[in-house]
C-alpha cells in the first residue's frame, strides 16, 4: 500500500497518497487553485507561479504544481500574502502582453483572460512594456499562427512539442527580458521541422499559438450564389464538437452536427468517413499486394512493413526524420484528399455541376490537414482538391456565429453518394481504428470470413498504450490467396510522434518486424487532433475514444467493404481497388525534407 | 555585540605541500568520523546560500543509489569576484583533497569541476593535477575520476540546479526544489555541489581539525573566508579574513576614508549604509546579534561621490539581462523594476510608485523560483530604503 501522508488545506484535513501534489490534494478537497503552466499532459515545469500557495512555517511561498505533500504540512491558499503575490503575478504577466482581448481569436477561451477576470485586475499601474518588445508575428504557416506577444512563456508548447511529439520544432532562445519561444534560428513555422500537428495550439492556454482560421473565407464562398459548397466531416469530429456547446456527457452529436452544417448553408454535407472506407479498400489491397509481391515473386524491392499514410502530421514528419523509409508509406492519399479529389470528379460528374464551381470544405480535429491540403500534389481533380480545412473548433465558431442552438437540434442524416459510413470508418478517429478497419476487410477478402474476434472488436488495438502490437494467423484462407496460409500477420500502432520516433527506430534497427504499422501524430489518434476543442487531457481524450466505439457499435454496417456507396464507387466509376482511375485519383508521392 | 578585532588570515593560499599526507590520514578515518568531524567545524557553504558542508555530505551518504556526483562549482559568475580562480590557481589540490574526501565518504565514483568558460586557460593546468590526483586516489583504493566541464557563460548557470541541467545538455533554468541535488541531482543522482572555496576550507579542517577552525569566526559564523574587495577603496584585491566582523571594523581597514555605503554580497546581497555599519556583522544568518550578512565574498566601498540610484540600476540591469527568463516574477519583476526607478526619476511616476515596486519585490523574494530572482529585493530593498532621495532627485 503506499504511504499516505496528513496535511491541512485552509484548516481542512486531508490524508493522500504519498507524491500527490499540493494542487492535486487541494482539488480533492474541491479548493480550486490557478494555475497557467501545469497541464495534465505535460511534466510539470514550475515557471508561471500563480499557482503559489503558503506553508505555514515556510518563509517562501511553494509552487503547488511542483510540490508533494509532506507530513504535517499546513498549506493557505488564499491568504493575504498568497492573494497579493498572485496579483502582482497577473499584473506582471499583463504587463509584458499585448492583451486587446476584444481583438484575440482566443477572446473567450483564454486561461490567462480569465485568470484576469477572476482577479480583477481593473487598475494595474506597472509600465507596459509590450511597447519596448520587438514582438513577432508569424503566420507563414497553413496551419498555424505564432503570436509573441500573446506568449506567457509558459513553455507548455515547448514541452508538448518535446515530450509528446519528440520534434522540439519549439524551443526556448535568449534569457531575461529576451527570453522567447522560438523555432531554429527564429525561422518561420512553416520552414521548420514541424509537423503542424497542432499539439502545440491545444495546449497553449493564450492567443499566441492558433490555428490559422479560413472561417471568413467559407463564409464567403456560402455567400456566393455561383458556388456549389461541399463539405465532409472527418470521423473524430462527431465525438468533440459537443464539447463546444456543453454537451460533453452525450459524446456524439453526428446527427446535430449534419442538421448544424445543413443551416449553415452547405449545399451538401456529406462525410469523410465514406473515403475513410475506401482508404481501407485501397490501403488494404496494397497491403495484400505487397505480401503477395514479398511472399511469392520473392520481389527483394518491395517494401514492408507497410505504413499508413492518413495522418499528415505524420507524413511530414518521416519525411523530415526518416526519409529513408518513405518507401515503406501506403501511396495512399488520406480519406480527406480522396473525398477532395472525388468531390470535384465523381460527384461533380454524378451530379452534373461544373467541379470549377465546387468549393470543397472539410471539418477536421487536425491542423496539419491545412497544410495537406495546401500540398502542390493534392490538385489531381485538375483543381485544388480540398479549398479550405476547419477545424472542429472553427466549425463551432461558425456555429455560434449562426445563431445556432446546438444542443436543441434535430438530427439528420448525411447527403448520399459520400455521405456513408461505416463503423469501421468511424474507429479511423481513434489510434488503433485504421488497424482494426484493414484487418476486418482484409481478413475477410482473403479467408471469407469475419476477423476472429467477438463482435469484430479487435481489442488488442484499441486503448492508449503509446505503442500496440497485434497479430493474426491467417489459417483456411480462399485459394486466391493459398500463399498466405498459415501466416501471422503482425501488426503494430503508434500514437504520438514520440511513440511514432520510438516505433520507427525498432523498426530500422530491425529489432521488430511487421507487416502493417498504423502511425497516428496526434495522442490517441485523430479524437485527440490538434484542431480538436480545447482544453485536452487524458480523462477527455478517453471520452471521445469510448463516444467512438459506441458509434461503430451503433452503426448497421461495420466493415468497409459492405459500405453500399463503397460498392456503388468501384461499380460505376473507380472499377477496382488499385485500379488505373484509383491511381490517377487516390494515390500520391512523399518527399524528403530537411532536417532543421 | 562583542566586538571582536578583525584577523586577516592566511590559510586558503598557504601552500601545504604535505597534502599527500594529509589525504593518507584523513583517508583513515571512518567516514563516520570524518563527517563529525565536518559537522562539529561548522563549515558553510561559500557559494552564498550558506549550507552547513558537513550536513550535504552526510545526507548523500546517507542516500542509497549506487550511482553518485560531487561537483565543484567554479562558475564564479558574480561581476567583480575571482577568488576562486585564484584557489584554482595557486592551490588546485586542497580543492581536489575536498572532492576526493567528499567521494569516499559519500560512496561518490565520479566528479566534476563546472568551470566557468572565461576559466578554459586553467584547463592543462587543473588536467595535471586531476591526472596525479586520480593516481593518488587508486593508491588510496578510491575509483574516483574527476572530469572538467566548461561552462556556458550565464551567470544562471552557476545555480546548482541550472549548471546540472547545462551539464546534462539542456538550457541552463534552475530546477523545482525539492527534490535538492543531494537526493537527486546531476542525472537525477544524489549529488554533492560545493563551492570551490568551501572544498579549499575543507583542506583547513582536514589538516588542523575543526576544533582550530571553529576557534575563528563567531557564533554560527566559523572559520574564515575570502573576500574580494572593490570599489572606492585604496586596496583593492582578494582578502582573507575572520567571519563575524562588523561592516565597521571592514571600513575602517579598506575605507578611502569617505565610504558612505558597501555592498555585501555583489548584486545579489545587501547595501548597508553608514549608520549601520556598526551594528551589521558579516557572516551568516543564524545567531548572529544584530543584522548578519551572507556573502558570496563581494565587498564593494562606495563613497560619497557615488549615486546610489546609477547603483541600483546597474544591478537591476544586470538580473534583467541574467535572469534564465522562465518564471514570471523574476523575468517580468526585473523589467518592472528596471524601467520603474527609471520612471520615477524621469517624473513620469510619483516619488510613491517606489513603495509599490518595493511591494514587488516583496512578491518576487517570496515567489521566484531560484535564488537570483528571490535575491533581487536585497539590493532593491536596502538602497532605495537607504537611498530614497537619490532615488527620487
Ligand atoms: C544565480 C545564482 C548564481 C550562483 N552562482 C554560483 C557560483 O558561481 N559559484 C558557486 O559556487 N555557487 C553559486 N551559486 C550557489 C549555488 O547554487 C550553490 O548553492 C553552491 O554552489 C553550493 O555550494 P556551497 O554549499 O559550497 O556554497 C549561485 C546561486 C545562484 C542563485
Ligand atoms: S491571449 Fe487571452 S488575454 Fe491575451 S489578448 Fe488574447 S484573449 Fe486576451
Ligand atoms: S504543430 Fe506540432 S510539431 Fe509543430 S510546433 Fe506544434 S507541437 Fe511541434
Ligand atoms: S506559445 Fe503558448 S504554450 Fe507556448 S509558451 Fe507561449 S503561451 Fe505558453
Ligand atoms: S528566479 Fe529568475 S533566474 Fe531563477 S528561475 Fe526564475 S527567472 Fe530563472
Ligand atoms: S502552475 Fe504551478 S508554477 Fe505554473
Amino acid at each position: 500500500m503506499t504511504k499516505m501522508i496528513n496535511l491541512t488545506i485552509n484548516g481542512i484535513a486531508i490524508s493522500v497518497e504519498q507524491e500527490t501534489t499540493v494542487l492535486e490534494a487541494s482539488k480533492k478537497l474541491n479548493i480550486k487553485i490557478p494555475t497557467l503552466c501545469y497541464h495534465k499532459d505535460l511534466c510539470v515545469a514550475g515557471n508561471c507561479r500563480v499557482c503559489v500557495v503558503e506553508q505555514i512555517g515556510t518563509k517562501k511561498l511553494v509552487p503547488s504544481c511542483a510540490s508533494p505533500v509532506q507530513e504535517g504540512m499546513e498549506i493557505l491558499t488564499n491568504s493575504l500574502v498568497v492573494r497579493n503575490s498572485r496579483k502582482h503575478i497577473i499584473e506582471l504577466l499583463l504587463s509584458e502582453h499585448n492583451a486587446d482581448c476584444t481583438k484575440c481569436y482566443k477572446n473567450g477561451n483564454c486561461e490567462l483572460q480569465e485568470l484576469s477576470s477572476e482577479y480583477k485586475i481593473t487598475n494595474s499601474d506597472f509600465i507596459d512594456l509590450v511597447p519596448f518588445k520587438q514582438y513577432k508575428y508569424d503566420d507563414l504557416s497553413p496551419s498555424i499562427i505564432k503570436d509573441d506577444s500573446k506568449c506567457i512563456r509558459c513553455q507548455r508548447c515547448v514541452r508538448t512539442c518535446s515530450e509528446i511529439q519528440h520534434l522540439s520544432a519549439l524551443s526556448v532562445a535568449y534569457k531575461g527580458d529576451h527570453m522567447k519561444i522560438s523555432t531554429f534560428a527564429e525561422k518561420p513555422l512553416r520552414d521548420v521541422v514541424c509537423s503542424n500537428c497542432g499539439q502545440c495550439v491545444i495546449h497553449c492556454p493564450t492567443g499566441a499559438l492558433v490555428e490559422k482560421n479560413y472561417i471568413e473565407e467559407v463564409w464567403d464562398a456560402l455567400g456566393d450564389p455561383n458556388k456549389h459548397v461541399i463539405v465532409q466531416t472527418a470521423p473524430a469530429v462527431r465525438v468533440g464538437l459537443g464539447e463546444e456547446f456543453g454537451t460533453n456527457g452525450k459524446g456524439r452529436v453526428t446527427g446535430k452536427m449534419v442538421t448544424a452544417l445543413k443551416r449553415l448553408g452547405f449545399d451538401a454535407v456529406m462525410d469523410t468517413d465514406f473515403t475513410a472506407d475506401l482508404t481501407i479498400m485501397e490501403e488494404g489491397t496494397e497491403l495484400l499486394t505487397r505480401l503477395k509481391k514479398a511472399i511469392v515473386d520473392k520481389d527483394p524491392t518491395v517494401k514492408l512493413p507497410l505504413f499508413t499514410s492518413c495522418s499528415p502530421g505524420w507524413i511530414k514528419f518521416i519525411e523530415h526524420s526518416h526519409p529513408a523509409s518513405l518507401g515503406n508509406l501506403s501511396s495512399c492519399k488520406s480519406p480527406q484528399q480522396m473525398f477532395g479529389t472525388l468531390a470535384k470528379t465523381y460527384y461533380a460528374q454524378n451530379r452534373k455541376i461544373d467541379a470549377a464551381k465546387i468549393v470543397s470544405v472539410s471539418i477536421m480535429p487536425c491542423t496539419a490537414k491545412k497544410f495537406e491540403a495546401d500540398r502542390p500534389e493534392m490538385r489531381n481533380s485538375g483543381y485544388k482538391d480540398v479549398d479550405y480545412v476547419l477545424t472542429t473548433r472553427e466549425l463551432a465558431i461558425m456555429i455560434k456565429q449562426a445563431g445556432i442552438r446546438f444542443p436543441d437540434l434535430e438530427e439528420e442524416k448525411f447527403d448520399k453518394l459520400m455521405g456513408e459510413s461505416t463503423g469501421a470508418a468511424v474507429i479511423f478517429g481513434a489510434t488503433g481504428g485504421v488497424m482494426e478497419a484493414a484487418l476486418r476487410t482484409a481478413y475477410e477478402i482473403v479467408t471469407g470470413r469475419d476477423v476472429p474476434f467477438t463482435n469484430l472488436d479487435i481489442k488488442p488495438v484499441r486503448g492508449f498504450d503509446g505503442i500496440k502490437e497485434a497479430s493474426i494467423l491467417i489459417q483456411d484462407p480462399l485459394p486466391e490467396w493459398g500463399f498466405l496460409n498459415g501466416v501471422e500477420l503482425k501488426c503494430a500502432i503508434a500514437h504520438g510522434l514520440g511513440n511514432a520516433h520510438q516505433l520507427m527506430t525498432q523498426i530500422i534497427s530491425g529489432k521488430s518486424t511487421y507487416h502493417f504499422v498504423e502511425f497516428m501524430a496526434c495522442p490517441g489518434g485523430c479524437l485527440g487532433g490538434g484542431g480538436q476543442p480545447i482544453p485536452t487531457s487524458p480523462e477527455i481524450r478517453k471520452k471521445r475514444m469510448d463516444a467512438i466505439y459506441a458509434e461503430d457499435a451503433s452503426l448497421p454496417i461495420r466493415k468497409s467493404h459492405e459500405n453500399p456507396e463503397i460498392i456503388q464507387i468501384y461499380n460505376d466509376y473507380l472499377g477496382k481497388p488499385l485500379g488505373e482511375l484509383s491511381h490517377k485519383l487516390l494515390h500520391t508521392h512523399y518527399y524528403p525534407r530537411e532536417m532543421i | 555585540m562583542a566586538k571582536k578585532q578583525l584577523r586577516r588570515m592566511d590559510l586558503i593560499f598557504a601552500n601545504d605541500d604535505d597534502y599527500v599526507e594529509i589525504l593518507q590520514r584523513t583517508f583513515k578515518s571512518s567516514n563516520e568520523d570524518i563527517i563529525d568531524e565536518m559537522i562539529s567545524s561548522g563549515l558553510k557553504g561559500r557559494g552564498g546560500a550558506g549550507f552547513p558542508t558537513g550536513l550535504k555530505w552526510k545526507l548523500t551518504a546517507e542516500s542509497t543509489s549506487k550511482k553518485k556526483y560531487v561537483i565543484c562549482n567554479a562558475d564564479e559568475g558574480e561581476p567583480g569576484t575571482f577568488k576562486d580562480r585564484e584557489i584554482l590557481t595557486q592551490v588546485p589540490y586542497k580543492v581536489l583533497t575536498g572532492m576526493a574526501v567528499c567521494a569516499k565518504v559519500t560512496g561518490a565514483t565520479e566528479g566534476f569541476i563546472y568551470l566557468r568558460g572565461e576559466y578554459k586557460f586553467l584547463v592543462p593546468l587543473l588536467e595535471k593535477e586531476l591526472k596525479r590526483f586520480r593516481i593518488i586516489c587508486k593508491d588510496l583504493g578510491l575509483d574516483f575520476k574527476v572530469n572538467i566541464f566548461l561552462g556556458s557563460g550565464a551567470y544562471i548557470c552557476g545555480e546548482e540546479s541550472a549548471l546540472m541541467e547545462s551539464m546534462e545538455g539542456k538550457r541552463g533554468e534552475p530546477r523545482n526544489k525539492p527534490p535538492f541535488p543531494t537526493d537527486s541531482g546531476y542525472m537525477g543522482k544524489p549529488t554533492v555541489i560545493n563551492n570551490v572555496e568551501t572544498l579549499a576550507h575543507t583542506f583547513t579542517i582536514f589538516k588542523y581539525g575543526a576544533e582550530k577552525f571553529r576557534d575563528l569566526g563567531v557564533q554560527d559564523s566559523r572559520g574564515s573566508k575570502l573576500f574580494s574587495v572593490s570599489g572606492d577603496t585604496p586596496n583593492p584585491g582578494i582578502y582573507e579574513l575572520e567571519l563575524g566582523m562588523t561592516v565597521q571594523d571592514f571600513v575602517d581597514d579598506f575605507s578611502d576614508g569617505d565610504c558612505k555605503a558597501v555592498q555585501v554580497g555583489g548584486a545579489s546581497g545587501f547595501l548597508v549604509p553608514r549608520k549601520r555599519f556598526n551594528e551589521t556583522a558579516i557572516g551568516y544568518q543564524g545567531k548572529l546579534t544584530g543584522i548578519s550578512l551572507p556573502t558570496g565574498g563581494s565587498m564593494m566601498l562606495f563613497n560619497s561621490s557615488r549615486s546610489m540610484y546609477n547603483v541600483l540600476n546597474n544591478y537591476l540591469e544586470f538580473f534583467q539581462e541574467e535572469s534564465c527568463g522562465q518564471c514570471t516574477p523574476c523575468r517580468v519583476g526585473c523589467q518592472q523594476l528596471v524601467r520603474g526607478i527609471d520612471a520615477v526619476k524621469r517624473g513620469q511616476k510619483p516619488a510613491a510608485y517606489l513603495d509599490k515596486l518595493l511591494k514587488l519585490t516583496d512578491t518576487m523574494k517570496v515567489t521566484a523560483k531560484c535564488g537570483l530572482g528571490q535575491s533581487v529585493a536585497n539590493s532593491f530593498q536596502s538602497i532605495v530604503e537607504n537611498f530614497r532621495e537619490e532615488m527620487i532627485y
